[in-house]
């Protein structure tokens, strides 16, 4: 579960469940999740295609180390079931519900997927949940959404549909999203999952997309979600880190070896002490340094 | 009889027509005696005709081989106007070799064949309706189809014996001075049509743009023409561009074409003086565009490009990130046009280009070449003939002649689709895996175990997947699964030559 929740979610891809040949080439981009759309981008007439299709592909095709996530249609559509006991049955790695409000649809959705998973003798618990937030009460209630289940591994702001329920809509400067956006985020943090960026749809406008991206990176959010693959490059450049950044990241992880080494609970590096979120934020940073292939394997 | 690629070739029609199996990519040093056209002597003052019925009936007789060049591409008027005439003359066996078919000229083709006008097609390729036809095997004899530089060899060689050529030019004057680049139709390089013009013994010109003598720059020369015919119009200058030349969005095609780029600028081929040739395709273009990012990043000039040239090239030789280009024929009217207005877009004809024959050709001197595929095998055998039904779909183009650079790359979809482009093995040979070097899909790469260079070269390369070619091929199948094999008859339909004019594969005739 730790490990589940700690890997790196830089970019979540939207893939339309109802399209074969781009749910066959999700995995070719290097996405860190690859979240399948049974929702708004398939239409009432190929909802049963769509999950069928992503179904299929689950058990034959192979998308590397990307996390699968599968956005269902919500429990107020007919659709709702038949998605869930599909995608547990897949072995999906995570399930999106959308337009979440209320803790209480998680605590529903958990107890829906642990029926599946006992009913086709998947091991309880391995299905995780993601909610993405899309009102503002969902806004509201983001940090019991967030904490409302062991099995959450983040949450995800959706702008367009809260941009309408605020009675705006998206501007360049994302002002109107500043509450939500920092909202959002907390309560992740606080319940200790992940949070994701909303879209950026303008594949138009690189500079505006590159100043959104730069601008969650430096609130803290785990990483957005794309439409387009020609993004996952855009998002990866500014998650980089600098090359002073993994040097020292470097040095702490060298210090922890050292400390090891002798044995010592205290970790020290220059004759001062490394304390935790420092060798947590290194850690990060090695992460997101061997996933740009900046450094090897072993962090060299 | 099998060659050294493992296909079996038939042997009595091999004997017939005099050929060898292929056995190598190696040429060699033999010495070669070329050949020379017949030359009807005059002082020129008679060439200029009006009437192109005219012109037929005196040049043209049964049994002849005529050719044209494929310049005008879907945008050509003459070879129709041309073969027009001759069906309705009555005039039988006669053997086509024009640079290439293209899709226009399908149906005046496939009409000569049936009127037993055309007995015998050498080509670079065919298409659509024309390649459907042939391959249910409705020519008698064998297509024979040659790489650019191939034809340009066996003109030199005297296996294609060209008695006539009618060539299409967009300006001439009445002796016969002609370029491809300005008039109405223009397409730049005249490369193909300059062997025709050479070494044909009759040479006619037709033209919409007759202008004043002496006409310069003259890339076809009054000493090699007969005849000067004035027509209404050689071409459609919308449909002469291949109009691929928009930078794809496709992001497969751009994920193909960073791992290229990575492959480049990754290999020891990527320094201060570099060469390359991409073709016209939408991840070739892409290539470019991350090629002139790397090349601007580690401050390194290309020396040339080479082959079909497209506007982002002359873009590139405009920004002074490449020093020459040289042209034996232009995708589109960017390269088109710049070509009169920049001394350092070379027009080179098809034997400068890639005759392997030679006293040294440009792809000779070429480091990188970013080609295509229809479909590559484990041993790094590349179609670029036949469709996945068996049909005959494509050409040889300069395949076989780029693929000489030092360091050749295919890119191609693993699958295109539901059908693998990564099989076992390909349908039809027709560049030799000997002379394939790295294979690109959007999955990662391989690299030929011949060369261990590059394999270690590219082993340290964090970015980029390497895979061997049996694991891409085994990950297409797992995709789409295993193709029925195809079904042929026992009609031998076409040859295929490898370009020093040994046979490399046959295509055998459909069945439905």
């Amino acid at each position: 579960m730790a490990e589940t929740k700690e890997r790196l979610r830089r970019t979540m891809m939207f893939v339309p469940g109802n399209n074969p040949a781009m749910v066959k080439d999700a995995g070719i981009y290097g996405a860190d999740s690859i979240m399948f759309d049974l929702e708004d981008a398939v239409s009432m007439n190929e909802k049963d295609a769509a999950r069928d299709l992503v179904y299929e592909a689950l058990q034959t095709q192979d998308y590397g180390n990307a996390e699968l996530v599968v956005r269902i249609n919500g429990a107020d559509t007919p659709y709702y079931h038949n998605d869930i006991l599909a995608m547990v049955k897949a072995g999906i790695e995570v399930i999106r519900l959308p337009k979440t409000e209320t803790a209480a649809m998680i605590e529903q959705l958990e107890a829906d997927v642990l029926a599946a998973e006992k009913r086709f003798g998947r091991p309880e618990g391995s299905t995780h949940l993601m909610a993405a937030i899309e009102s503002a009460k969902g806004v509201l209630n983001s940090p019991e959404i967030a904490a409302a289940s062991q099995r959450m591994i983040g949450i995800a702001l959706s702008a367009e549909d809260y941009t309408t329920d605020m009675k705006t809509h998206r501007y360049p400067d994302g002002a109107e999203l500043q509450f939500a956006r920092n909202m959002v985020l907390h309560a992740a943090r606080a319940a200790g999952i992940a949070a994701f960026d909303t879209v950026f749809s303008n594949m138009n406008d690189p500079e505006g997309f590159y100043r959104e991206t730069e601008y969650i990176h430096q609130l803290g959010f785990d990483g957005k979600s794309l439409v387009n693959p020609r993004q996952i490059p855009m998002v990866n450049k500014v998650y980089q880190p600098t090359q002073a950044e993994i040097e020292n990241a470097q040095n702490v992880m060298k210090a922890i070896e050292e400390a090891k080494i002798k044995g010592s609970g205290v970790i020290s590096m220059n004759g001062q002490m490394v304390d935790r979120p420092v060798v947590m934020r290194a850690q990060r940073v090695m992460m997101l340094a061997q996933a740009a292939h900046l450094v090897d394997e072993e962090g060299n | 009889m099998k060659n050294s690629v493992n296909r079996q070739l038939p042997e009595e029609i091999m004997q017939q027509l005099g050929y060898q199996a292929f056995q190598s990519t190696e040429i060699g040093s033999p010495d070669i005696q070329r050949v020379a056209p017949k030359v009807h002597v005059s002082t020129g003052n008679d060439k200029l005709c009006t009437s192109l019925e005219e012109v037929v009936k005196k040049t043209v007789q049964d049994g002849m081989t005529i050719s044209f060049h494929h310049h005008f591409r879907n945008g050509d008027f003459v070879f129709n106007q041309v073969m027009r005439i001759i069906i309705d003359a009555g005039i039988k066996n006669l053997t086509l070799a024009p640079s290439s078919l293209t899709g226009v000229m399908n149906d005046l083709v496939i009409e000569a064949i049936k009127a037993g006008t055309v007995t015998n097609i050498t080509s670079s390729g065919m298409r659509g309706s024309l390649g459907d036809f042939v391959s249910h095997g409705g020519l008698k004899n064998p297509v024979i189809f040659r790489s650019h530089g191939d034809r340009a060899r066996a003109i030199e060689h005297g296996d294609i014996k060209i008695d006539v050529a009618f060539l299409g030019v967009p300006n001439a004057d009445r002796l016969g001075n002609a370029n491809g680049m300005q008039g109405k139709a223009v397409f730049g390089s005249l490369g193909y049509a300059l062997m025709d013009a050479q070494y044909a013994d009759k040479v006619v010109l037709l033209t919409d743009n007759l202008v004043s003598y002496p006409n310069t720059p003259a890339s076809i020369k009054q000493t090699q023409v007969d005849y000067v015919v004035q027509v209404d119009q050689v071409g459609d200058p919308e449909k002469i561009g291949s109009g691929a030349t928009r930078f794809t969005k496709d992001p497969k095609e751009l994920k193909i074409a960073s791992l290229v780029n990575e492959v480049i600028v990754n290999s020891p081929y990527f320094k201060e003086g570099f060469s390359f040739q991409t073709g016209s395709g939408g991840a070739a273009l892409a290539v470019t565009r991350y090629l002139r990012q790397a090349m601007l990043d580690h401050k390194i000039k290309a020396s040339f490009t080479l082959g079909g040239i497209t506007k982002p090239m002359i873009d590139l030789l405009d920004e002074g990130l490449v020093d020459k280009v040289m042209d034996v024929q232009d995708f589109d009217k960017g390269a088109a046009e710049s070509m009169q207005k920049n001394a350092h877009q070379q027009e080179i004809d098809a034997s400068w280009y890639a005759d392997p024959d030679n006293k040294g050709a440009m792809v000779d001197q070429l480091d990188v070449a970013i080609l295509s595929a229809l479909e590559i095998d484990t041993k790094f055998n590349v179609n670029v003939m036949s469709g996945s039904d068996g049909v005959i779909r494509g050409a040889v183009g300069g395949h076989q002649d780029a693929a000489t650079a030092k360091m050749t790359i295919i890119c191609a979809p693993l699958v295109r689709g539901r059908i693998a482009t990564v099989v076992p093995d390909v349908t039809t040979v027709v560049t030799p895996g000997d002379s394939i070097d790295v294979l690109v899909t959007e999955y990662g790469i391989a690299i030929n175990p011949k060369r261990e260079d590059l394999q270690q070269a590219f082993s340290k390369v964090r970015s980029l997947p390497v895979y061997t070619i049996e694991e891409l091929q085994q990950l297409a199948a797992k995709k789409v699964g295993q193709a029925a094999p195809l079904e042929f008859t026992d009609q031998t339909v076409a040859l295929v030559e490898y370009r020093d004019g040994t046979i490399i594969d046959q295509i055998k005739a459909v069945k439905d």
